[in-house]
């Protein structure tokens, strides 16, 4: 098992599978020459050349359709949006022709297309350069929405979604590139779908996804240290489809939930979540589900307003600490 | 174009447009639900390009006026009616509708009813052409109106950096839905909208297929030979509304007239009976012959077809059974 980076091991996976086939491609802003602007897709322009890894113009709408037609004749594009901010430009493109395409053509077209991107707020960039989007690409029929919370689920998730043949959306982070991880030395394929209890417990559930996921382990240390309460941790890898069995049976052992996004609330995988629980399993219950959110603002400049924009660990604590009364 | 070739695209034209016809009377006995957007027109456009190149071998997309593109890439007329009639033995097995005619085994890539929204999947196809080195070409046939969408400019560009066997093939019927060209678009003449691209554009009269055959010829030549995208300008009309919920108030009668005597299929006819190749009786006839064919080989076929079961909403969504949304096949 190696310790790798998030960035390095999604650039593992772009290589291992490159090699091994053909009409493997990649294309995004500046992914060739320059590398990528997360190192993704680095040294893989000399390795595999101009035709595979394709540097495109800014035409996020443009090229993210190129990439699906060209799935259409059989070849496995990986878009590497900039930014999920830019991804809005290209929003035609995914719904209307990746995501509908297999069913309004009763199933003889297909879009085998992964399109990765970073979503999240960093440090500092702005309302234009800190937006989530996750709860607009999961709210699609037809379109799978995968986000990985560490570079093991990066390596793996990235494998899977190039091989399978339906769209499949990644979304990733900007703070995450440089997390550190281990990595199967062998290689590894991580299942799309499902969700992966990150720490037993049984006093509450924290679902969380992404980079939410860590804290939720982090405030599930402090309530186990300081507050004697054990809580479970579930990582929502698969938003799309969500993992209803998974969320049923993590409640029904905790009876309590709590959901932590870095996304608003509103139309957001909290409220998703919540809406599962009623109907998996209300009556599992002893108290009523919360969310950790964002503050529904445009992300701040100011480093003082964006952090406080957006939710943290002490949040996640002081949340349980209130749903069982001791605070 | 060859005599015998002539003859059967006049037979094929004329085909389309009865087909086209017998939409509109079934649209009005509601049998077809939705948007239905017919070509009557504009036929010489589809059919003289596509006689320059090889239906069936190379990808043709459009957009939402489809069934003809869908026929004369070799889709079986009764399927495409039948996904009108919203049917089970439709080419999309009832799921797609009259803007959403696929047959991808005849390389019928798809109708799309985002205005635009083909060009870049078009553009897509050339570069999957181009890495597979094999001799297919792409077609996109879209309207003028789509030109003012930024896929337009986004795909044209791409096409022309990377050198893609892509021919874009602009149907220009002066409207999009009740909005004359000049009313929306500042430059009338479409084909000069790619000098920025730096490929080859042309003009050409799309009511004449003869025209519009030569020139896609030298154009579909153009692309297939490695030497990048290409763009056709084909000057037509379409004799019906835009869609069948259309006001009709946009247009005079006078210029409806003007484009009347330049029938694609009568110029077409007349030059075959003038070369004394065709008389109009053996033409009315066919005619008889193709309106019969459709009434009891295609409407029949329709009506006797089923419809998709309801306990089937949800297939085609997602791929069956893929293994890799469980982590591999082990
Ligand atoms: C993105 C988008 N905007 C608007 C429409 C509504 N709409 C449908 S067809 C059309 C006009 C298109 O005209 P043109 O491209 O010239 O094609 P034509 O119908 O003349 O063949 C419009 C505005 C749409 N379908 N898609
Ligand atoms: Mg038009």
């Amino acid at each position: 098992m190696a310790e790798m980076m998030y960035w390095e091991a999604i650039r593992r996976a772009h290589d291992e599978e490159m090699s091994r086939d053909p009409l493997v491609i990649c294309m995004g802003e500046d992914i060739g020459v320059a590398g990528g602007t997360y190192k993704a897709t680095q040294g893989l322009y000399d390795k595999y050349g101009p035709e595979r890894v394709i540097d495109t113009p800014i035409s996020e709408n443009g090229y993210t359709g190129v990439g699906i037609g060209a799935s259409f004749v059989g070849i496995r594009p990986i878009i590497e949006i900039m930014s999920v901010n830019f991804a809005w430009l290209a929003m035609d493109q995914i719904f209307n022709s990746a995501a509908k395409v297999r069913y309004m053509s009763g199933g003889q077209l297909e879009a085998p297309v992964v399109i990765r991107s970073p979503g999240g707020t960093a440090h500092q960039l702005g309302a234009q350069h800190s937006a989530r989007m996750e709860k607009v690409f999961m709210g699609v029929a037809g379109l799978r929405v995968v986000t990985p919370s560490n570079p093991r689920q990066a390596y793996g998730l990235l494998k899977s979604a190039i091989r399978c043949n339906d769209p499949v959306f990644i979304n990733e982070h900007e703070l995450m590139y440089n997390m550190k991880g281990e990595v199967p030395d062998a290689e590894f394929f991580h299942p799309l779908e499902g969700s992966e209890v990150t720490r037993a417990g049984r006093d509450v559930t924290l679902f969380g996804y992404n980079i939410s996921v860590h804290w939720c382990l982090s405030a599930a240390d402090i309530l186990a240290k300081q507050h004697g309460i054990d809580a479970e941790v579930v990582d929502l890898y698969s938003l799309s489809p969500l993992d209803r069995a998974g969320i049923a049976a993590s409640v029904s052992k905790t009876h309590r939930a709590l959901i932590a996004e870095e996304a608003e609330a509103s139309v957001g995988v909290g409220a998703e979540v919540m809406a599962i629980i009623n109907e998996q399993c209300f009556f599992e219950l002893d108290a009523a589900p919360v969310r950790v959110s964002a503050v529904n603002v445009p992300v701040p400049y100011n480093h003082k307003l964006e952090k406080a924009s957006i939710p943290n660990t002490n949040d996640v604590v002081a949340a349980v600490l209130k749903m069982f009364g001791k605070a | 174009m060859k005599l015998e070739d002539k003859k059967r695209v006049l037979r094929e034209m004329l085909y389309a447009r009865r087909f086209e016809e017998r939409c509109y009377e079934a649209y009005v006995e509601r049998k077809i639900g939705g948007f239905l957007h017919l070509y009557p027109g504009q036929e010489a456009c589809c059919h003289g390009v596509l006689e320059a190149a090889r239906p069936g071998y190379d990808y043709v997309i459009t957009g939402y006026r489809d069934h003809v593109h869908a026929i004369k890439c070799g889709a079986d007329p009764k399927e495409v009616m039948a996904e009108l009639f919203g049917k089970e033995t439709g080419s999309s097995k009832g799921r797609g509708g009259s803007m959403h005619i696929f047959d991808v085994k005849h390389r019928f890539m798809g109708g799309y009813a985002l205005v635009g929204g083909p060009f870049p999947l078009a553009v897509g196809m050339a570069k999957g052409i181009k890495l597979k080195s094999t001799d297919e070409i792409s077609i996109c046939f879209l309207g003028d109106a789509a030109n003012n969408q930024g896929t337009f400019h986004e795909s044209l560009n791409i096409a022309a950096v990377w050198q893609l066997p892509v021919l874009f093939v602009c149907e220009n019927n002066l409207y999009g839905i009740g909005t004359r060209i000049d009313r929306s678009t500042a430059v009338i003449d479409q084909h000069k909208r790619v000098c920025g691209y730096g490929f080859p554009s042309v003009q050409v009269d799309g009511q004449d297929i003869e025209a519009v055959y030569e020139a896609a010829k030298i154009a579909v030549n153009h692309v297939r030979s490695g030497k990048g995208p290409y763009f056709l300008e084909l000057m037509t009309y379409r004799y019906r509304g835009h869609s069948m919920s259309d006001s009709n108030k946009y247009r005079s009668k006078d210029e409806e007239a003007e484009w009347t005597k330049r029938d694609p299929i009568y110029i077409l006819r007349d030059r075959l009976i003038k070369e004394k190749a065709l008389t109009l009786d053996e033409y009315k006839k066919m005619d008889q012959t193709i309106i019969d064919e459709i009434e009891n080989e295609v409407i029949r076929f329709c009506e006797e077809s089923p419809e998709p079961k309801v306990e089937d909403l949800q297939k085609y969504v997602l791929a069956d059974n893929d293994p890799w949304v469980k982590g591999g096949a082990r």
